[in-house]
């Protein structure tokens, strides 16, 4: 049986490599929308 | 670092680094605790006895869950390893550009609030208002000092800047004048007690205001206690027509409440469903941040009842929400998906470097909490940043600042705190304000465990 489910969520490890674009709103910060969500 | 926790019938586990969210059950929850501290045979010894009475459970069936555990770590979603700490002490040497400005239009005000942070708009300095030559030389800075950037935020902010309306309404007109030219785009916000919202402030407001954050502590004898005018009265009364004419009129879109609770409302949550029960649907509601002296200030004894108050929200926000009668609430609007990097996650609001405040005589401060402390002046607008000690300060007060942060699960999500209630809490934009540490940690556990409860429910 499947003890453990994971929600989808944004990878930061791979944010570190395309985020940063510093186009998103200031700010909470952990509920900001990201201008680039496709990275 | 993995984080674990069990709320409104969830086990759930964070990965932090990651920002993978684990729904478990109780076995896999267990297991997962003891993944690091002890080999596999005697974890699979240990859960083989506390779940002696459970058909489930079988020395197969736990190899297998101990299986996917191992694969989630393989594929970085577990236990994975913090390599951000060194990012973080690079952004000194990062080039930052000013995104956000909060104009102080008016230093002065129609209430008489003594929990205000403001010193009733004054800012600890006297009455006064902004010019539009002030205002304008703070834009033309603004767009001159944005770089790239094409996304401009300002928010007119007092006092209460329905007090200047007119220096408002130019001030927006002459931004426009300027976003061809610069290739910039101005979103601007409004805070306001509602005092002075009229038809041309609605009109004008649903035109130009990205958004409106309309002041509101919740019910009437909450409200009324603090929020007053000069001669003592409350303002419920008067506000609240005016705030559901103007959210109505704006769709109900572009908008949010944000009340302040305090030690006479520690039970807040009564505050937020009135709200709700008013018919406004984009609610917050803050924990007061004062003098510990201060009668308002929240104390020892109201952290275990606003704990429960978080999470008696959640739980009623999730009810509502299958209801057909849903609400949001700021500190719940997590974005798991779509969210924030890991710049932003671990630089967070800009305060000092993307974000400034600017007084009503053209001052530049790190944020609208720090306008009157005059060591952390930055500069004005007419010669920028002057006091780079104190800016590249607040460069390098990020999630990674604080030795005390080095263990907490939370620190991606609350980027190391906010630096004006770490100051005013310990001295220090470095310090520690652990009572609203206690609180956020608590908010982000609701905020994740309704996304969880929400999926459950698809």
């Amino acid at each position: 049986m499947n003890r453990i489910k994971t929600l989808e969520t944004r990878d930061l490890k791979k944010s570190a490599q395309t985020g940063g674009c510093g186009e998103c709103q200031t700010s909470g910060v952990a509920n900001q929308p990201c201008e680039n969500p496709s990275k | 670092m993995v984080h674990q926790y069990k709320l409104n019938g969830y086990d759930i586990v964070l990965d932090t680094c990651s920002g993978s969210v684990h729904v478990v059950d109780d076995v896999a929850y267990d297991l997962i605790a003891l993944y690091k501290e002890q080999p596999e045979d005697e974890i699979i010894s240990a859960l083989m006895q506390k779940y002696t009475n459970r058909p489930d459970v079988t020395e197969e069936e736990l190899r297998t869950c101990l299986s996917d555990v191992k694969s989630l770590e393989a594929a970085g979603k577990l236990y994975t390893p913090d390599t951000f700490e060194s990012m973080a002490f690079d952004f000194k040497n990062r080039n930052t550009v000013v995104k956000a400005l909060c104009l102080h239009v008016a230093h002065t005000c129609n209430l008489n609030c003594s929990y205000c942070f403001a010193s009733q708009g004054k800012y600890h300095g006297d009455r006064s208002l902004m010019s539009f030559e002030v205002g304008k030389r703070a834009l033309d800075f603004l767009i001159e000092n944005s770089g790239s950037r094409v996304n401009l935020e300002v928010d007119f902010f007092g006092g209460e800047p329905l007090m200047n309306w007119d220096v408002v309404k130019k001030l927006v007109a002459y931004a426009r004048t300027q976003e061809k030219p610069h290739n910039k785009k101005f979103r601007f916000t409004l805070t306001t007690n509602g005092m002075l919202i009229d038809d041309d402030v609605i009109a004008f407001a649903n035109k130009e205001m990205h958004n409106v954050v309309l002041s509101l502590d919740g019910r009437k004898e909450i409200h009324d206690r603090l929020r007053v005018d000069c001669a003592g009265n409350g303002s419920y009364e008067k506000i609240v027509p005016k705030f559901k004419a103007l959210v109505d009129s704006r769709g109900g879109q572009g908008y949010y409440m944000r009340g302040t609770f305090t030690h006479a409302n520690p039970d807040f949550t009564k505050d937020v469903f009135h709200m709700a029960d008013l018919v406004f649907d984009q609610l917050s509601m803050e924990p007061v941040v004062c003098d510990p002296a201060d009668p308002a200030a929240l104390t020892e004894d109201d952290l275990p009842i606003v704990l429960e108050q978080y999470e008696i929200l959640a739980k009623e926000m999730l009810k509502r929400e299958q209801e057909g009668r849903g609400f949001t609430f700021y500190h719940y609007m997590l974005d798991l998906t779509g969210g924030p990097c890991i710049y932003k996650r671990i630089s967070g609001c800009g305060s000092g470097t993307e974000y400034m405040a600017v007084t009503p005589r053209g001052d530049l401060y790190p944020c609208h909490q720090f306008v009157g402390e005059e060591a952390y002046k930055l500069g004005d607008i007419w010669n920028g940043v002057v006091n780079t000690a104190v800016r590249d300060e607040f460069k390098t007060c990020n999630a990674y600042a604080r030795p005390e942060c080095a263990d907490c699960w939370a620190k991606l999500y609350c980027s190391g705190g906010c630096a004006a209630n770490a100051y005013h809490a310990s001295g220090s934009i470095r310090g520690i304000y652990e009572y609203g540490c206690k609180l956020f940690r608590k908010r982000i556990e609701c905020a994740i465990m309704m996304k969880v409860a929400q999926a459950d429910l698809q």
